[in-house]
């Protein structure tokens, strides 16, 4: 097989071509969190390091490059350590399939979607291991709150998925995006206008961001599963969790904002490239994951689980059977 | 058709050792001096007064019981989803029989208050 070792570089340049946008996104999404919040609050944020803080993130990795990794006594040290890689892992493989054109996507796989649910699925295991492997009653606490908090949200965020499904005939992603083309009136944003709404706060809820943070709540269980993390192994949730962030944005862009199509069909904005649209829908998203941040206060944990159970379930069942309901009768074209 | 599933091989690959080296990175670069008091678990500053392997509550397994049941059915949901123009009215109702079933065990399991919290 003379072409494999050559299939094998191409991937790895394009992994690479992949990993490090993804990495410099987490770093200055860190920065414009600050920066957006501390605006928000009238105050200017961080703007000390470098030309208006610019050099901020860069700062913040070396300081928690040169940490002491602390590994307590109690803790058990394999799980401990290899929960946080566990936890990133999975942020960062889901991009694989993510289409960033109609041609550049690394792996075309059929059952994209489905691979995507999969691994937004595991990423609950490195928090619970870190959690167990801990040995601390905050850490314990914290990640029991958190893995029932993503488990329950994980529910409606797959029954939104299914409605994406109906719609598109399809599990492929590129596929899923194609069914999108010709504008803004063609998203599937307004036929499933429910379904995007639960995806979306559903995916705020699973990345465990304010308003839906009580797992880290500061003011209970101080941090969480990773209390007793330090430098590079908290480094590594800090990654994974905005790496989530990121992710879930490029997915909600992906399934219902038409993926790199431009909002109107016409030249000045089809001139602009797929990809650029594409991160532009994602840091809409994005300010959206920050706003509420520093707009909503935290919500209570009895009414975390009512929301995602007793809200959000019944929604999307009822869309579901909306959908499939219209796709007997004449009027079912509205959903495609 | 499975060499389109390479490329996520080698991400994954990629992405373990990504984390592997930064924590040895974190690991050669840090400085190590610990000791008893830094390597006990944290509690608020005090030593710590008992086991951390406590009771917690039920209701996290009832929900991960729950949980199971229900991704199950997305998991069944998807194929469903993707032929339902195929298999068009009859297939519709076959699911939606099932839906209700669910819907008859979800009504249960909310009445008896499973889904509290307080």
């Amino acid at each position: 097989m003379p072409g494999w070792s050559q299939l094998t570089l191409r991937n790895l340049a394009f992994i690479i071509a992949i990993l490090v946008p993804v990495i410099l996104g987490v770093a200055y999404l860190t920065f414009a969190e600050r920066k957006l919040i501390g605006y928000m609050q009238m105050r200017v944020g961080p703007n000390r390091v470098g030309p208006r803080g610019w050099l901020q993130p860069i700062a913040d990795v070396l300081k928690l490059l040169l940490k002491e990794i602390i590994v307590p006594t109690n803790a058990n040290r394999f799980l401990f350590i290899i929960a946080p890689m566990l936890t990133l892992a999975p942020a960062l493989v889901a991009w694989a399939v993510m289409p960033f054109t109609d041609t550049l996507v690394l792996a075309n796989i059929d059952a994209s979607l489905l691979f995507i649910l999969a691994l937004t699925s595991m990423g609950v295991y490195g928090v619970i291991i870190a959690g167990w492997a801990s040995n601390s009653k905050y850490a314990f606490l914290g990640s029991l709150r958190s893995a029932a908090q993503i488990v329950s949200y994980e529910i409606a965020m797959g029954f939104a998925l299914v409605g994406v499904l109906m719609a598109a005939q399809s599990l492929n992603l590129r596929e899923i995006v194609l069914q999108q083309q010709g504008g803004l009136h063609q998203w599937y944003l307004w036929p499933l206008f429910p379904l995007f709404m639960v995806f979306f706060i559903a995916g705020v809820a699973e990345t465990n961001r304010a308003p839906f943070d009580v797992a880290e709540g500061e003011s209970e269980i101080v941090a969480g599963f990773h209390v007793e993390y330090s430098g590079m192994t908290f480094a590594l949730f800090f990654l994974a969790e905005y790496a989530n962030m990121i992710l879930i944005s490029a997915l909600t862009a992906t399934l219902f904002l038409g993926g790199w199509y431009p909002p109107f069909d016409v030249a000045p904005f089809t001139w602009i490239p797929g990809v650029a649209w594409l991160v532009i829908k994602i840091c809409v998203v994005l300010f959206f994951f920050l706003w509420f941040r520093a707009t909503f206060p935290r919500y209570r944990y009895d009414q975390i689980m009512r929301l995602g159970w007793k809200v959000f379930i019944p929604i999307t069942l009822v869309w579901i059977v909306v959908i499939g309901a219209a796709m007997q009768t004449p009027i079912g074209f509205l959903f495609h | 058709m499975l060499a389109n599933y390479l490329p996520i091989l080698i991400f994954m690959a990629v992405a373990l050792f990504l984390g592997a080296a930064l924590m040895f990175l974190g690991g050669i670069l840090g400085p190590h001096n610990p000791d008893t008091e830094k390597l006990s678990p944290y509690e608020c500053g005090f030593e710590a007064f008992e086991d951390s392997r406590m009771k917690f509550d039920v209701r996290y397994y009832l929900v991960a019981i729950l949980f199971i049941i229900f991704d199950l059915e997305i998991a069944f949901l998807f194929p469903w989803a993707i032929v339902l123009e195929e298999i068009g009215l009859f297939g519709f109702l076959a699911m939606m029989l099932f839906l209700g079933i669910l819907i008859i065990g979800f009504l249960y399991e909310w009445k008896k208050g499973a889904l509290e919290w307080e």
